[in-house]
């Protein structure tokens, strides 16, 4: 088995097929859309592969360290950031095929006019752990 | 005083005890449910009260459990043709029961993950909460992981022929997988080799056991104190289990002395070798060379090739290492790993450090990336 993080981006994903802001669906489409996105989180716990998901707030603030004995410093959050993750989903399969195939469906959840987005979802394998055979 | 219920002896029973109630007819998810309950009866149970003949026991509790479960799912007509079959009580847990229950546990239709999830709970008795820990998964995945495993098998029936290779193929990754959360799987995986090598005369069987003995031999010596790779060359062989090296020997040898090869034995006689090498200067490679050689006519696997090419770098010289690894695809996994180890034995240290890097951007695992890294800035220093 191996684990996979399906990636889902407010920005930084090439653009969806099916491009209309949420904001701009109507209520029953984006019930639609968050009805999908559940069902198929439930359906890969079904299949024994459901690890977790969450989805994150735009929102978010930079943080670093700046010396001993002060407060950290924090900053943003920046409009132009190129990338922005919109939330995640971990799943646990048999096979690289198996998490492509699996993200293609999330992929199809229905957004504007209950047509699928088609939206691009990025697929980062974790790492797995070190065989105890190796030689 | 009441005696503790001793965990392994128990989990010992299991395997037994499941097979008896499937070939009694009892459907394979009922009867492993009911399993689970006896066990939970007898931790319960025999500390103020200790049966004599444990099995038996087990046996009695679990197979009222199933008739009451069946009962409650108002199957009343088939309980009752089961309770007509029932044989004599107190009969003998017999090898093949056990012998069946891995069959079955690791049979051709799962899916490796599903096998290696059914194997270590039904034949492990591990509960699945553990397994779900082991694997990093939720409780509730791994639950239905294995219920839908459980579905899988019940429609196959016992009595059909298994499959050695599939039970050994799951053990392996069982043991493979090492150790994570609070069940050291490779630990378990020895154990139920070694219950099933004691249930099935097989030299690929004991091949595997040799090999997960010579491996578990080492296994304090392969991890730094911060938890780093240490390769077999830098491992200190003082750390090694010798007892364990002596078993894993002694198994693989009389496995060897029945001619009939596999490729499990071929992996252990390699093994074998390693642990036989008082410091790494001394490791005969040109002996591995030859078993990588018999690996590749067993396997045909590109993997296989791809480490024959670092014994032949070894035994022959990092040309004739470099020569192997041509033609070989660089897709593979730790290709880029080893051409960066050949080129640097050859000393061409500008392109190592370069495929070194390369190789830990392409690691597996974490710990042979970190590996990689350091072998990238060991050469670097060197150029500097």
């Amino acid at each position: 088995m191996a684990k996979y993080l399906l990636l889902k981006h407010y920005r930084g994903a090439p653009a969806a097929v099916n491009d209309v802001p949420m904001a701009q669906w109507t209520p029953d489409e984006i019930s639609a859309h968050l009805e999908y996105m559940n069902d198929f989180a439930a359906r890969l716990e079904q299949t024994g592969e459901y690890v977790d998901g969450q989805a994150l707030s735009p929102e978010g603030t930079f943080v670093r360290y700046d010396g001993e004995g002060r407060p950290p410093v924090t900053d943003g959050p920046f409009a132009e950031t190129k990338d922005l993750i919109a939330g995640w989903m971990v799943i646990d399969v048999d096979s690289y095929e198996r998490a492509v195939e699996l993200a293609g469906e999330l992929s199809a959840a229905p957004g504007a006019g209950g047509k699928p987005i088609h939206e691009w979802l990025e697929l980062r394998p974790f790492y797995g752990v070190s065989p105890t055979i190796t030689e | 005083m009441t005696p503790p219920v001793h965990e392994a002896v128990l989990r010992g029973l299991i395997p037994g005890v499941l097979g008896i109630l499937v070939r009694r007819g009892a459907d394979f998810a009922a009867a492993e449910d009911a399993v689970q309950d006896a066990l939970l009866e007898a931790v319960r149970v025999w500390p103020t009260d200790p049966p004599r003949d444990q099995k038996g026991w087990l046996v009695t509790v679990a197979w009222r459990r199933f008739l009451d479960a069946t009962r409650s799912e108002s199957t009343r007509r088939r309980r009752e043709e089961l309770v007509e079959e029932e044989p004599a009580p107190g009969r003998a847990v017999s090898v093949d029961d056990t012998l069946q229950l891995y069959f079955l546990c690791a049979h051709p239709c799962l899916t490796p993950s599903s096998a290696v999830a059914l194997t270590l709970r039904a034949v492990g008795g591990l509960t699945t909460r553990q397994i779900a820990q082991a694997y990093l998964v939720p409780e509730a995945t791994m639950a239905q992981r294995i219920s839908r495993a459980k579905r899988t098998v019940s429609s196959t029936r016992l009595n059909q022929p298994g499959d050695v290779a599939t039970v050994l193929r799951t053990l392996y990754l069982v043991f493979n997988e090492g150790y994570s959360g609070d069940v050291d799987l490779a630990a378990e995986a020895i154990r139920l080799t070694r219950q099933l090598a004691a249930a099935i005369d097989h030299p690929e069987v004991a091949g595997l056991l040799a090999l997960m003995l010579l491996h578990h031999a080492r296994r304090a010596s392969r991890t730094g104190p911060a938890g780093g790779l240490i390769p077999l060359a830098e491992q200190d062989r003082g750390l090694w289990d010798t007892a364990l090296i002596a078993e894993g020997v002694d198994i693989l040898q009389s496995a060897l002395s029945r001619d009939r090869l596999g490729e499990f034995q071929a992996q252990a006689a390699i093994a074998a070798l390693h642990a036989d090498a008082q410091v790494a200067a001394e490791t005969d490679w040109v002996q591995i060379a030859e078993w990588y050689d018999e690996l590749v006519r067993l396997t045909d696997s590109p993997v296989v090739r791809l480490n024959r090419a670092v014994a032949v770098g070894e035994a022959d010289g990092a040309r004739a290492g470099l020569a192997a690894l041509a033609g070989l695809d660089e897709s593979l996994p730790r290709y880029v790993a080893v051409a960066a180890y050949l080129r640097e034995r050859d000393g061409d240290l500008v392109a190592a450090a370069r495929l070194y890097a390369e190789a830990a951007a392409k690691a597996g695992t974490l710990a042979e990336r970190e590996h990689l890294t350091r072998q990238a800035a060991r050469v670097n220093a060197g150029l500097a």
